[in-house]
């Protein structure tokens, strides 16, 4: 055991050495992954913003212009005050200066009063795929609130129509539900505390995979692997010895990464960041695992990179790491339970965004564990001194 | 001619010798339109629903039964207090709860407001904010048949929608142009730059420069390959694209590839313009990575809504040559447009791609004497 | 002729093969090389002398034929062999961006000497080569020359049976070569076994027997001296340029010893 650790430690500092003199290594860990996270935390957003939005009004009475302000005022969209044509408001979709197109037919108010039902056309462009849903999602809404507003002061006897903003009184003898909504977690449902986490996840994972397999690949091109190769260095301490100074590298890069999240995106930090650290500390062990199995199937540091860019986007792109897991079909989310990303992600945002404690991450957790067993077995047995 | 086309095969023999990367290569644009296609989601479906129902009635019961029959939810834990929700979030096992009041019969009856609590997972904010509007509607359904007896206090305002462009809201439609713009930029940028400098580093650059072989001779061999290349994954990705996905092309195909070529020679002139500036392969690979891929990924409208961007990032898009690409061919794919509407990213693009070659010219030559 | 035991060999060698795909890089070579002795392993480039000594180090798997190095079986205990063996290889030697001192700690440290023995090995290294003053100098800025000679000197470092050496004077001026080959000389006195693979023919007289391989095999073998006899030529150098044509040794493939 001695031995053992003597050997690790010997290499493993020569190793540390070997990327502290590195330059380029250096900016690729410790400036690139800030970097990313700064420009990506920033871009890598799905919220809604003013959705633009242009209204066809052919019934222009007091209940159109009335629902038409409630779109104005809802302050999720900018609308074109202009009145336009249907050809216009078309043109307006096409071109893509309006994201949607509001139509009121002419008898709208009438079918409201006569019959208490009336329809307008929404056009939604629908290119934008989600958003589309959720603009939808809005306008049902505004048109469920309008209608209860409108009916509630719309009297069949009196058949006369009041549109105002304020809210109804409450009439006595009608059922009614009151709903308060609570949106836990993210309360300001602000984005990038959904993104932060997760990209920050993927940073450094693309460190700890990337460059162990970079490295090690770099070596069987350059030769100095059979440098090694000649010593009795057993596979499981030269292993143990690449992989530490990555291992603690990428830790590092985490605690970089957490203070940029808190200082810049103000990112909650809800649960024990000793027990993130933790987790974090398994999880990487995984992804150095994979990098160094990529390492062994490949011969050029070009296919290094090629094979593990390749492998991470699968990982990445099944990771909920964008988009949740459970919008997606049912066999993707099964296929994501072997996915090591997945488990670390959903691990990290039930610790910083949700406060879980380590009984609710343990099932996540554990599954990691195994991971890493099976993964470094392979790869130690993959690795060969000597070449058949 | 002749050592123009020696050099070519050497490049073929190179390219097809390599195995590992040409697989990559090949298994990229597949693997990434069928990952695009099922994975970026934001479907709302089969929502795990808590319940917290310290004193169940009636109509506490009649709800929690047409949740269940709303197809979109699915109750998987019904516990006494609010309290107990904590942990079952945060393993994740429940996305949405109900907090019912007591007497939530007895109010309704009575025509007092009887209280709910909607409680959404709102980690990912779209999602969260879906399934609390599923959620209203439910129970503005029962509002309305409870009241159905007597007066329906609220009028109806039905909306009928229209998609446009995206009628089935595939998301494979919005993501193959985009898809489209990786693959070629991978190819046509991240290779040619490789290429380019993997022959410096072993200094065989240096066996060609003093070849019969003009320096534009040299570019051009280095480069065609990678061009036939990206067409072929270009052709690849629609291909696929359409037979799995059944992603139309509503406009022309021969536009399409034609803006596709023009995107091609942008990426080709990139690529020479990273590998005359660098020595490295990794410094290439990096310069690649942070000046080509990064922007597309973020930047082009790919993924990410160039709406959705902060103001900054708004206004850097616009040098980012595929975000006009995107455009491009979401147009002519999904709006069955032409170059009446596309003439001026068209000749944005076109232009992009004269300067960058015209700089690319340049500054290989310059380095080269 | 002696007959020699097996313990006073290094190293044996029987019908040792290594096949790529349909090409034969090693044919069937047979040698025994004594302790202490100083055995050259000459041939032109590709003739397959980095192959076999990839084979002897335990890096390489043979396709047939055996071997035993330092008493240890190739095949089943080949990381055995390693802790008996040093290598100074022809593409690397030291890691170049670290320090002299590193790279002594580096190899120390793996070889699992002392602390202390380090020191003290590393000392009388540096001391003997004059490099003291360079002991913090990143390898890479040291010259060649220098380098070289540090770098079997490293390889001597955990005092080894066999040292192994694949063409270490390479691109070096003569007046450092022949220090190398004094340093070998040393070891070799010491009773460490030298294997050293060299294209220059001129080196054979330093060696006590050499082998010359031709095209995978064995085409000559036994002291300089009695070879240049044998053939009747004033130069290795010109027993070499003779095996070398193609009518030349592949027929002849006899070891001698």
């Amino acid at each position: 055991m001695r031995r053992f650790l003597r050997r690790v430690r010997s290499l493993a500092r020569a190793e540390v050495l070997h990327v502290v003199r590195d330059r380029t290594t250096m900016a690729q860990i410790i400036i690139m992954p800030l970097v990313q996270l700064l420009i990506l935390s920033n871009a890598a957003t799905f919220q809604i913003r003013n959705t633009p939005m242009t209204v066809v009004d052919l019934d222009r009475t007091m209940t159109s212009r009335g629902l038409i302000q409630r779109f104005v005022a809802s302050g999720h969209f900018d609308v074109d005050g202009r009145m336009t044509s249907p050809a216009q408001g078309n043109e307006a979709l096409v071109r893509g200066t309006a994201t949607m197109v509001l139509t009121i037919p002419d008898n709208f108010e009438e079918s409201l009063v006569r019959t208490r039902q009336g329809s307008v056309q929404i056009d939604l462009n629908a290119e934008k795929g989600s958003a589309a849903g959720v603009v939808q999602s809005y306008t049902s809404q505004i048109l469920a609130a309008y209608g209860r507003d409108v009916g509630t002061e719309l009297r069949p006897t009196t058949g006369s129509v009041r549109a105002w903003m304020a809210e109804p009184p409450p009439i006595p003898g009608v059922p009614r539900i009151d709903t308060r909504y609570q949106n836990w977690f993210n309360p300001t449902l602000n984005y990038k505390h959904y993104m932060v986490p997760g990209i920050l996840v993927a940073l450094v994972t693309m460190i700890g995979t990337l460059l162990t397999a970079q490295n090690i690949a770099r070596e069987k091109e350059i030769g100095t692997l059979e440098q090694l190769n000649v010593t009795p260095i057993s596979r499981a301490q030269f292993i143990t010895a690449k992989l530490l100074p990555y291992w603690m590298l990428a830790l590092l890069d985490l605690s970089l990464g957490l203070v940029v999240a808190k200082l810049v995106f103000h990112v909650p930090m809800e649960g024990s960041l000793v027990l993130l650290f933790g987790c974090a500390a398994v999880y990487l062990v995984v992804a150095l695992g994979i990098g160094l199995w990529i390492s062994t199937i490949v011969e050029t540091q070009q296919q290094a990179m090629f094979v593990s860019f390749f492998v991470m986007m699968i990982y990445l792109l099944m990771s909920g790491l964008f988009t949740p897991i459970d919008s997606m079909p049912h066999w993707v989310q099964v296929a994501s339970q072997f996915n090591p990303v997945r488990h670390f992600v959903t691990v990290a945002r039930a610790i910083l965004i949700k406060g879980a404690g380590l009984a609710e991450v343990a099932k996540p957790m554990l599954i990691l564990v195994v991971f890493g067993a099976v993964v470094l077995t392979l790869a130690i047995r993959q690795h060969s001194k000597r070449t058949a | 001619m002749k050592a123009l086309r020696g050099l070519l095969r050497k490049e073929m023999y190179h390219i097809l010798r390599d195995r590992r990367t040409l697989v990559v290569i090949l298994m990229l644009p597949v693997v990434q339109v069928v990952l695009f296609g099922y994975s970026i989601r934001t479907d709302v479906r089969d929502v795990r629903l808590a319940i917290v129902d310290p004193v169940p009635d009636h109509a506490t019961l009649e709800l929690r039964n047409r949740f269940t029959a709303a197809g979109v939810f699915e109750i998987v834990a019904v516990v006494p207090r609010t309290d107990d929700l904590d942990p079952l979030f945060q393993r994740g096992e429940v996305q949405q709860a109900i907090v019912f009041e007591p007497g939530f019969a007895d109010k309704l009856l009575s025509g007092e407001a009887a209280g709910l609590l909607l409680i959404s997972d709102a980690t990912e904010p779209n999602t969260g904010s879906a399934r609390q509007m599923y959620a209203r509607a439910v129970l503005d359904a029962y509002e309305r048949d409870l009241a159905a007896g007597g007066q329906s206090m609220a009028v109806r305002i039905v909306p009928q929608v229209r998609m446009r462009f995206n009628p089935t809201q595939e998301s494979s439609n919005l993501f193959v142009p985009g898809l489209m713009a990786m693959v070629l930029t991978i190819i046509s940028a991240l290779m040619t730059a490789l290429s380019i400098t993997r022959e410096k580093e072993t200094g065989t650059m240096e066996a060609l420069l003093v070849s019969p072989l003009r320096p534009v001779q040299i570019i051009v061999g280095k480069v065609a390959p990678y061009l036939v290349i990206g067409f072929i994954s270009v052709l690849l990705v629609l291909l696929e694209a359409r037979l799995i996905f059944h992603v139309p092309i509503e406009g022309s195909v021969s536009l399409l590839l034609f803006e596709g070529l023009l995107f091609i020679l942008v990426s080709l002139a990139l690529g020479i313009l990273i590998s005359a500036r660098t020595s490295s392969q990794r410094v290439a690979m990096m310069a690649a990575l942070v000046g080509t891929m990064l922007p597309n990924q973020l930047l082009s409208g790919f993924v990410f809504p160039i709406e959705s961007l902060p103001r900054v990032l708004q206004l850097v898009s616009n040098i980012v040559p595929a975000r006009w690409f995107v455009a491009i061919a979401r147009g002519i794919m999904l709006k069955g447009v032409g170059l009446t509407y596309l003439w001026r990213e068209t000749l944005i693009l076109a232009a992009m791609a004269f300067i960058l070659l015209a700089l690319s010219a340049r500054s290989f030559h310059v380095r080269l004497e | 002729m002696t007959t020699t035991t097996t313990d006073q060999l290094a190293i044996e060698v029987r019908d040792l093969t290594r096949i790529f795909g349909r090409f034969t890089a090693v044919d069937h070579i047979s040698f025994d090389v004594r302790r202490g002795e100083v055995f050259g392993f000459l041939g032109a480039n590709g003739a397959g002398k980095t192959t076999a000594i990839r084979m002897l180090t335990g890096l390489l798997a043979p396709s047939s034929g055996s071997a035993r190095v330092a008493g240890h079986d190739v095949y089943t205990e080949s990381e055995a062999i390693k802790s008996d063996i040093g290598y100074m290889s022809q593409r690397f030697s030291l890691y170049e961006d670290l320090t002299v001192r590193e790279n002594i700690n580096l190899y120390g440290g793996i070889y699992d000497l002392s602390d202390s023995e380090i020191r003290t090995r590393a000392h009388r290294m540096l001391d003997r080569l004059g490099l003291e003053h360079a002991a913090g100098e990143l390898v890479g800025s040291i010259p060649l020359g220098w380098k070289q000679k540090l770098a079997f000197s490293v390889a001597l470092l955990h005092e080894p049976q066999i040292v192994f050496l694949d063409e270490p004077t390479s691109g070096v001026d003569p007046i450092t070569r022949r220090q190398f080959w004094e340093l070998i000389y040393n070891a070799a006195q010491s009773g460490t076994t030298v294997l050293v693979t060299t294209h220059y023919m001129d080196e054979a007289e330093y060696c006590d027997r050499i082998s010359i391989m031709v095209a995978g095999r064995i085409a000559a073998m036994g002291t300089p001296a009695g070879l240049k006899e044998e053939s009747g030529v004033e130069s290795i150098d010109e027993l070499f340029v003779r095996l070398a044509r193609p009518d030349g040794a592949a027929a002849r493939g006899g070891a001698e010893s």
